[in-house]
Parts: structure tokens; sequence; C-alpha cells
């Protein structure tokens, strides 16, 4: 049974790092359609994840060894926060290992060297990055909490799998979770570096956040970052879809729950990836300065969220 | 029995710390002294503290001993139990750091005309000092101590006093201090005067109304929170503690701050005893509102050790709101819950002393090398120093409350404390904590970002002034100090169910209710109420992440060109980056800086120089000075000018009020 969990743990971890790029992909496409283009296939990420491992990677004379470190350090914490997320099954042994206040530190962890990196060569986009990552983060990361601890406050627990049980058995329409899923959809906007927040196609160098940081990477340690990228946005898509829907996941280990797991998420997947797509092409970008504004929504979103729950739902 | 051998050991150190004092004064003839005998000695003090702390805590317990001095009729006592261990643990293990260091850094001073007697002779008492008031059992040696500490800190601080803001910040420290000390005082005074004596036996067993026990609250809460440097009273720890020598800051923001935080909480949870809810709520508004201002203003700051004095303030913080947790908490009568707020503050404290010592000795390592306190001057510094750089990061990813380092447990204990809020009948109190939480989780991303900053614009990108470029790796003394508490945040962020096993024992025995479930299913995991509520396993998060990065490795191994090809930046194709081309530490901060600008009074400018280049003026100013210190210093002074005219010279006019008032309080007794 033990080795079963892990293998299902396992499983899902791989799972993670394999479906991220198809997602970027999906979206794009989708975004393509909807500009009246063509577009590339929706394998075109897994292409260029493979062409730039497949490259020489370059680093600037001034760059410390952080730089070569940081890659693999932003890589392997956002890929073991996306493995605490249930994907396709529930009560996975990861899920102990890690709850919800852990998962937002290793985000963190990773943001934390993924800014550094990018002030270590000493060019002023670096820096302009770094700063304006902190920004966000400092804006989003409380109000992703919040979020999470309205779930948890309701679940009286953090675990993510308790959370998820909790939405399973006794589902209700509470105000509370409406708040939080408000403001977690604007976190994760923000903080996978989305429009109107940030945009992920531009190199207009006045205007990136997320793209700045990556300025001086190539071959190998570009792709580790890209992938990083390509997984948080699977894990933050996870987190509403599971948390809010958590229809059809898998309750056990067999493999047809596995499947229908598998299958149910890559649904749920598909259709935020149509509704980012759509919103990223109604909406424009909006100046750095705008982003607070954005940003406190979602804190007061969550924050509404949260004293709702503790004033109102208690005991109910 | 081993009580007793702990007892001794602690004495044991406070003897060494006054020998290291006494032994300073041959400094005079011979300056080698200080580093050959002084700060070995002040080590092995804390080595002794140290086991002293670790044994009490290890045996639980208590051991009392009398002292052959103190007044006639109160004989000075000493005890020790296992709140005085843990914080002798805290004490200790700084002062060994310091004492690994300081022998390479006080060589610095050897050839300057400081005086290096006052330096390792304050330092000794300043550690005396701190011991004693750990120990002390009764009210008068309690504030004897606490003089000595805040007195020969005070000469540490004015220590180069050659520069006119040292002599400034340390008048200003002096002038705190007494106001608090005046507090703590009286707090006491209300005890004594309920329980008939100066012994903590006699207060503890005080019968006191509940108004009485507020004012004792608010004086005690009013005077250590002076010395913890709480908003709004927190104005001078940013002067006083990066004018001391980095070895004395790292011990005053590391140690002597939780000193304070020692006597609030022998004070309030062991004296008071019976606490009421109100003070937890005063408690957790002040710890939210020092936190997150503390946090802002030390992302403002471009001097690094005033940067690392304010992150002091945000700490302190954190420690309180744990405190006014377990406050409201208790006060409700949920011991268990009240308990799990006060190991997370505890663990907050240990905590706290190791990564700020860590980072003040770092900061140390700088200045020495470098001759720099300004962050606009530094960068490029890992490469010229690695050893301190790693440090220095190790101490930044702790501090910053990241997984899987020790500052991530407490912030993730007194979160896991403040989400078990739903448990309290009342409304307003289950909507206050997830307010405090909040700002404790903004709080945290402020602290990374400030950080990332602080990292980034000294050690990252390139040197920005020459003689950051010649910045050479200090001595292996002052490497081995940093990497004693690099390796203690690691350890304690790895083992923290090991670590909350041996604290566990002083809620236990102050309290009366511990976390049995904290550590019921191993070493491994860390459920503070249960496995089913919430749970983290430090050791498996550090071991897949080793795997993950090995199967990254491996996966490069396999599929890359394992090439590295060094090249000029990119920079998006302009002109090759050059040094003044870096983001400086203001232009970090100018994002948030104009997000949360209204806390502080900035001025900022942009004028010409006179030969007609651009200039930039930036001043930023805490509100505290405008709305409390200010006010309060006008007050005091219109009051002082007309006291002025009772002063005439003359000595029949004074003979005249002595009588008037003999004959006014002969009046009140009758």
């Amino acid at each position: 049974m033990n080795a079963i969990a892990w293998g299902a743990a396992l499983l899902q971890a791989l799972l993670y790092a394999a479906l991220a790029p198809l997602l970027v992909g999906w979206i794009r496409k989708v975004k393509a359609r909807l500009q009246n283009r063509r577009g590339a296939t929706v394998f075109q990420p897994y292409r260029d994840l493979r062409k730039l491992l497949l490259k020489e990677a370059r680093v600037a004379h001034t760059a410390s060894p952080l730089f070569r470190a940081a890659p693999y350090i932003v890589f392997v914490s956002t890929w073991l926060a996306a493995s605490t997320v249930p994907l396709i099954a529930v009560n996975l042994p990861t899920a102990a290992i890690a709850d919800i206040i852990v998962l937002v530190g290793l985000l963190a962890l990773a943001r934390f060297f993924l800014a550094l990196a990018g002030m270590d060569v000493g060019t002023a986009f670096g820096g302009m990055g770094a700063s304006r990552e902190m920004l966000v983060a400092a804006l989003a990361e409380p109000a992703m909490l919040m979020a999470v601890f309205t779930l948890a406050m309701s679940a009286h627990s953090t675990n993510l799998a308790s959370v998820i049980d909790y939405q399973l058995g006794d589902f209700a329409l509470r105000p509370s979770f409406l708040f939080a899923l408000g403001g977690l959809i604007l976190v994760a906007i923000a903080e996978t570096g989305r429009i109107p927040v940030d945009n992920p196609a531009t190199h207009l160098e006045l205007t990136m956040i997320h793209e700045a940081m990556l300025l001086e990477y190539s071959g190998r340690h570009l792709a580790l970052m890209e992938w990083a990228a390509q997984i948080k946005l699977v894990l933050y898509g996870t987190l509403i879809a599971n948390i809010f829907f958590p229809w059809g996941i898998g309750l056990d280990f067999a493999p047809a729950a596995l499947a229908t797991g598998l299958a149910a998420v890559v649904l749920k997947l598909f259709t935020l990836g149509a509704a980012l797509a759509i919103g990223e092409t109604v909406l424009a970008k909006m100046r750095l300065f705008r982003a607070p504004a954005f940003l406190n929504l979602a804190l007061l979103l969550a924050l509404l969220g949260l004293l709702s729950q503790v004033i109102l739902e208690v005991g109910a | 029995m081993t009580q007793h051998t702990a007892l001794l050991l602690a004495g044991l150190a406070v003897l060494l710390a006054l020998v290291s004092s006494v032994v300073s004064v041959a400094a005079i003839r011979v300056p080698r002294v200080l580093r050959l005998l002084v700060m070995p000695l002040f080590g092995l003090a804390g080595l002794a503290a140290l086991a002293a702390g670790l044994l009490i805590l290890e045996q639980g317990g208590v051991a009392t001993a009398t002292l052959p001095m103190g007044l006639p009729w109160l004989p000075s006592r000493v005890r020790l139990d296992v709140l005085s261990g843990f914080f002798l643990c805290v004490i200790g293990v700084v002062s060994v750091a310091v004492g690994l260091y300081g022998p390479a850094y006080v060589r610095g001073f050897e050839r300057g005309r400081d005086s290096l007697t006052a330096l390792g002779g304050f330092a000794g008492l300043f550690l005396a000092g701190m011991l004693l008031v750990v120990l002390a059992d009764d009210a008068f040696l309690f504030m004897v101590a606490w003089e000595v500490m805040s007195l020969s800190s005070y000469f540490l601080v004015a220590f180069q006093h050659e520069n006119a803001a040292n002599r400034r910040a340390a008048f200003l420290y002096l002038l705190m201090a007494h106001i608090g000390g005046l507090a703590i005082l009286l707090g006491y005074g209300v005890l004594a005067s309920f329980g008939g004596g100066f012994a903590f036996e006699a207060m503890r067993a005080a019968p006191l109304s509940p108004g009485w026990a507020s004012v004792a609250f608010a004086l005690a809460f009013v005077g250590f929170g002076m010395k913890a440097g709480l908003v709004p009273l927190h104005a001078w720890l940013p002067e006083a503690h990066p004018a001391a020598p980095s070895h004395i800051s790292a011990l005053m923001s590391g140690v002597m701050l939780k000193v304070a935080v020692y006597g609030f909480i022998r004070f309030v949870f062991d004296l008071l005893g019976d606490v009421h809810w109100q003070w937890g709520v005063a408690v957790l508004v002040i710890g939210g509102i020092s936190a997150l201002t503390g946090v802002l203003a030390a992302l403002m700051q471009t001097d690094l050790k005033r940067l690392l004095a304010y992150s002091s303030v945000e700490n302190l913080g954190i420690i309180f709101i744990g405190l006014g947790l377990a406050l409201v908490f208790l006060g409700t009568g949920h011991a268990l819950l009240g308990a799990l707020a006060f190991v997370a503050a505890l663990y907050h404290v240990l905590n706290h002393a190791l990564f700020k010592g860590l980072l003040f000795l770092g900061a140390g390592a700088i200045v020495q090398s470098t001759h720099e306190y300004n962050l606009e001057q530094m960068g490029g510094l890992l490469r010229r120093m690695p050893w301190t750089g790693l440090f220095f990061l190790l101490g930044c990813i702790s501090i910053a409350a990241l997984p899987p380092f020790n500052g991530f447990v407490s912030e993730w204990l007194t979160f896991q404390a403040a989400l078990q809020a739903w448990q309290l009948e009342s409304g307003v109190l289950r909507s206050l904590i997830p307010i405090v939480s909040a700002v404790l989780a903004l709080t945290g991303a402020l602290v990374a970002a400030t950080f990332v900053k602080v990292y980034g614009v000294a050690f990252l990108g390139q040197a920005r002034s020459r003689h950051v470029r010649r910045a050479r790796q200090v001595p292996l003394g002052m490497r081995a100090g940093q990497g004693w508490l690099a390796s203690l945040c690691l350890l304690l962020g790895v083992l923290p169910t090991t670590v909350i096993g041996v604290i566990d024992v002083i809620p236990r025995e102050l309290l009366g209710a511990g976390l049995p479930q904290a550590a019921a299913h191993g070493w491994l995991w860390l459920t503070p109420v249960s496995p089913a509520t919430a749970s983290y396993s430090a050791p498996l998060v550090i071991v897949l992440l080793a795997v993950f990065a090995g199967a990254a490795l491996w996966g490069m191994r396999r599929s890359a060109v394992r090439r590295v090809r060094r090249c000029d930046a990119w920079d998006c194709g302009f002109a090759p980056p050059t040094v003044r081309m870096q983001y400086t530490a203001t232009a970090f901060a100018q994002p948030i800086r104009q997000v949360f600008g209204l806390l502080f009074h900035i001025e900022e400018s942009v004028g010409q120089r006179e030969d007609g280049a651009p200039r930039y003026q930036l001043s930023i100013a805490d509100r505290a000075w405008s709305l409390f210190y200010m006010p309060v210093a006008r007050a005091v002074e219109s009051a002082s000018r007309r006291v002025v005219r009772l002063q005439s010279g003359n000595v029949r006019v004074y003979l005249g009020w002595t009588l008037a008032t003999l004959v006014l309080l002969l009046w009140i007794i009758s």
C-alpha cells in the first residue's frame, strides 16, 4: 500500500513536469486562434525546451557561482512545491510533508533565488526585474496566504489533502470561498506573470518583470527557468481547480481512479487555460504602478473571505 | 542535583565574563591581551552559559542559591529554571560566536586610538549583566543587573565617540534605557507592595485586583517594550545598535533584545500569572505594527547596519505577535493553544538571535574588509569574500523565513497558532487575529524583498567603489564565528521537532500545558496540533529537494552540451553594462517606497549640481520622531523651563521650598 502511494506521488511529480509545457502550448494556441492566427502546435513548448537543453550555455564574465546554481534551485523548489499539490489523487504521502504554508514558502524560496539571479550579472534590466518582482510578490503573497487561510479555517487544517477532503465531503456554496476564489485567481495571474500584471510574450525592455530577470540566461539554464515558470502555472491552475472544483480527483490509488483523476484535471486545466487566454486577449497590460491596486483588490477579497468565514460561518 | 550543577555552570559563566572584563585592564599596556585572553574568556563564558542552559532544559526543575551580597534585609537570590535556561542558551550561543569572531575582529582596533580596555571591559560586564538578569530571583538583583547591562552597553555604543552621531545615539540610548528602567521599576513596585516583598516568590503570590494587575502589566509592557524596541518606542534602536562595533551589535540585537523579552515573559507569564486576554490584544496590535513598520523602514535603509537594526524591530514585532497570541489564548482558557503560540514565540527568539547575530557578524566582516557601511558603494563581494558571502546568504534565507531554514519554522508555528483562532468565542478576536496574520504575511514577503536587496546589492553584481573592489577574505576566526551560527540556522530549520521537544518543557513548567502532539509522530514529523490539522517535515523537504536536484542534474548530464562559455553580459544588446548602470539599493526599494510611502516622511527632489549635472536627493524619516518623540521632548522642555523659575539661586528660597515640602508630606502621612 505504502509503496503504491509513494509510486502515485512519484507519478504525480513526473506528471507535473511533463504536463507543464502542454498547458502553456494550449494557452498560446487558444490565444492565437482568438487573434485569428493559426499559431504553433500545442507541443511547441516541448520543442523549445529540447532546443534550449541541447544548446550551449553562455554565462557572463561577471556572473558569480550563484548565477549557475540559481536555475537548479528555482526549478527544484518549484517542482517540489508542485508535487505537494494533489493533482490526480488526494491523500498522497507527499501532502503530509508540506502543507499549504510550506508550499507558499517553497515558492518564495524559488522567487528569492530568481530575484538574486537577476541581480547577479549587474545589468540594469536584471535589477529592475528583481525589484518589480519583489514588489508584486510582497503584495501577492499575503493575499495568497489569506485566501488559503480562509479554506484552512473552514477545514480546520492547512493540509491541502484535508481541505480537498472537506470540500468533497460537505460541499456548500460559501460566500467566504467565493471571495477566496476571486482573490486566488488574481494572485495566480500576478504570480505567474500573466496579463494584466506582466506579459510573458514581451521582450519590450521597460515593461518586463519576469523576463527581465532571465535576460542573461541561455541554454539549459534558461530551459530550467522556463520550465519552472511553466510548472508554476500548472501549480496555480491545479490549486484553483482542485480546491474549488475537486470533483473527479482520485480518492484511492487504483489505476482507474488515477486515470479518471488525470482526465478530470486535464479537462479542468484546459478550461482554466482557455479562460486565461480569453482574459489575456481582451485585457491590456497595466502600468506597473497600477499593479498594487490590482493586488490590493486580491488582498481585500481574500481578507473579506477570511472575515466572512470567521464572523458568519463559524459553527455553521 | 543536576540542576545544581547547571546553576554552578551558570555561575561560572558569570564569573568568566567578569574575569574577561577585569583582565582587559591589562590591554592598556599590552593590546594583544584583548584578542589572546579577553575574547577567548568571553567565548568560554558563552560556552558555560550554553551548557548550563542545555542541562537545565534537559533535566527540568529548578535550582536556587543565595549570593553573599545584596541588601541586609534582602539577600540576593539566584534561581535557574527552564525559562532562564532557555535564555541562557540564547545568550550563550551568540557569545560563543562572538568569542570565535572577536579575536580577529578586535585586531582591527589595535592600531586605532580607541581604548581597548573599554571595549573588552564593558563587553564582559555587558555579558555578565545579561546573564544575571536571567538568573535573578528578586526585583532588586534584577534591576541592578538590568542597569549593569544597560550602562555597559551605553559605553559600548559610545565606544567610537569621536563621531558626533555616535555620541548622540549613545545619549538617546541612555535616556530611553532609563525611562524604560523606570517603568519596569514601577511595575515591580506594584507587585512588591501587594506581595509584601521584592523576592519573586512573594510577587508570584501577590493578591492583585484586575485593575492593579493591568497597571503592572502596562508598566512592564512599556518598560520591556522600550528595551525590545517596539514601535513607537523604537527610535533609539536603529541609532544605537549600528554605532557599536559589529560584534557588540550582534550581541545587542541578537541577545540584549531577547533579555527584554525574557523580562516581559518572566513578569507577565510568571509573576502576574493570571493573564487577561485584553492584554493579549494590546500586545498583538503593537507587535503587528512593529513588525510591519520595522520591515518597511529596513527596506528603505541604505546603511547596512541600520537596516539590520530596523529588521530587529520587525523580528521583535513577530515575537510579540506570538506572545500576544499566547496571552489571548491563555486568557480565554485555551491552554494548549497558548502553549503553541508561546513555543512559536520562543522559537523565534532563538532563531532571531542566531540569524541576526550571523548577519551582524557578516556586516562586521564587510566593514573590516572594506571600511564601508553604505550599500550603495558595495557590490560583487561574493567573489571576493566567498565564505562570508555564503554564510550571509544562509542568514538572509533564514531571516526571510524560507524553508528549510529556521526562520520559516517559527513563522509557520505562529501561523498555525493564529489559524486556531476559530476556537475562540469572541467574534472580535476571531476577526482581529486573521488581520494580524495578514500583517505577518505581508511582513514576511517584505522581509524577503529587503534581503534580496541587501544580498543582491552588496554581494552580487559589480563593486561600486574602489575600496570595495579591493575587499579580501577575512581571517579564519571570523569565518568560524559566522559558520557556527549559519550551521545552527540550518540545523534548527531541519530538525524543528527535536528542538520543540526540548523547548516544550518551558510551557509545561511555566503555563502548565505543553504540546503533547508536536513530537508524537517521531523526529521526522512536526505536527503542532494534530497530523490532520497541519504537518511539516523539514528533513523530508530537504531530502526531496536534494533528490529532485539530483534528478535535474542527471537529466542535464544526459541531454545537454555540458560546456559553458563565458561571454559579455547581453543586457538586451545595449552598450556594455558599466558599474553605474546597476540597480542601486535606493532604486530597488523605489516601487515599494512609492506604495507604502505614506508611513514615512519622504522628501525627494531632483535639482542641479553646481557643474550642471542632475542631482537627486532623498531623505526618509521615521514618523515616530515627529508623532511621538518630538512632542514628548518639547513637552519635557517646556515643563523644565517652567520649573526653572524655582531656581532663583537664593539659598533661603530653596530652604523655604524644602520646609514647604516637608510640611506637605507630614500632612499627607498624618
